[in-house]
């Protein structure tokens, strides 16, 4: 496998996000965690579980850090692949392993996870329809025929990568990314991966509300 | 009457924010908050003076009363204003996004670094 950094934004994640990079580290020995203000040590966590970890001085959002963590990442000149992976445990390492094959054989520039290409994913009626429903929104926006416009996991190569300028701080950078997206107009395949809803990611998780902020912060960009 | 000044004053409301909110701060964008400010400053001074003035304007209008059209008025400066706020907040939190993550960057270790050692 070509050089590949995981990107973790972290957030007050002290008590998943040390498993979450244990489980990481076997497969992808690179991983950065960005801290975005964390008071809860996890700091500490993810440096004792073996991850780079990159502060942000103060909180800026999920957005920010993603960001600063691409950024991080193309400063190694090995690196060719980025993955952008979840905190809470709430994705799975051989579904990014997977991703990350597919930009390795070429067969596209970026992977993004889609949990609705497969019935594994086990998800409550009105979440079904609100990410379906964003994801129409991004389809008729950007031409771009995704099933799941709000999915963490990603994995781009390099060059994708670097042309990736996110300036929503907060949650709208989900949307904004794959605007951006559209305009690179990469080779991108959407790749089945399986959501895991413990009680911890869904207490963390978006709550249906946020849809609200979500579009106020895409129209009053 | 009065709803045709209502319509044209939400329609005011909003374009005038859109337009505010595109436009970002440039010179030109600055010269025109200026320039409705005075305005709005000579029909304050003027209405202490000649309070008929605004009366008879507003019912020219079919408002009613000068309070209303004053209310109106501010209304309309309010949302301005708030559009001018928020387009300024958004720069700030870019420039400290921007410096936050300038800090973050130079204080991470580079473990790459050590692999030419």
């Amino acid at each position: 496998m070509n050089r590949t950094w995981v990107v973790i934004p972290m957030y007050n994640e002290a008590t998943v996000v040390g498993s979450v990079i244990e489980g990481l580290r076997p497969v992808f020995p690179h991983v950065v965690c960005i801290d975005d203000g964390s008071s809860d040590g996890s700091q500490d966590i993810a440096r004792a579980a073996g991850a780079v970890v990159v502060q942000h001085p103060i909180n800026l959002g999920q957005g920010a850090a993603l960001q600063t963590g691409i950024e991080f990442a193309l400063q190694d000149q090995m690196t060719r692949n980025i993955v952008t992976f979840d905190a809470d445990g709430q994705h799975r390492v051989v579904d990014a392993a997977a991703m990350v094959t597919r930009l390795d054989a070429g067969e596209a520039d970026i992977v993004l996870g889609s949990r609705f290409l497969d019935d594994r994913t086990q998800i409550g009626p009105m979440k079904r329809l609100v990410l379906k429903t964003a994801a129409v929104q991004s389809r008729l926006a950007t031409g771009m025929n995704l099933t799941d416009a709000h999915n963490g996991l990603r994995a781009m190569n390099r060059e994708v990568a670097s042309r990736i300028h996110l300036t929503q701080n907060r949650m709208a950078h989900a949307s904004e990314l794959v605007h951006q997206i559209a305009e690179i107009e990469p080779r991108w395949v959407e790749h089945p991966v399986e959501i895991i809803y413990t009680d911890y990611s869904k207490s963390k998780g978006q709550s249906l509300l946020n849809s609200v902020n979500i579009l106020a912060e895409l129209f009053f960009r | 009457m009065l709803l045709i000044v209502q319509i044209v004053l939400v329609l005011a409301v909003i374009l005038v924010s859109l337009v505010l909110m595109r436009g970002g701060t440039n010179a030109r964008h600055l010269a025109i908050r200026r320039i409705m400010l005075m305005i709005f400053a000579v029909a304050a001074v003027a209405s202490i003076f000649f309070p008929n003035v605004l009366t008879s304007l507003a019912s020219f209008l079919g408002i009613g009363r000068g309070t209303d059209l004053v209310l109106y008025a501010t209304i309309v400066s309010f949302f301005v204003f708030m559009a001018t706020t928020y387009q300024r907040f958004r720069h700030a939190e870019n420039a400290l996004t921007a410096l936050s993550r300038r800090i973050a960057l130079d204080e991470a270790p580079k473990p790459w670094a050590e692999d030419r050692h």
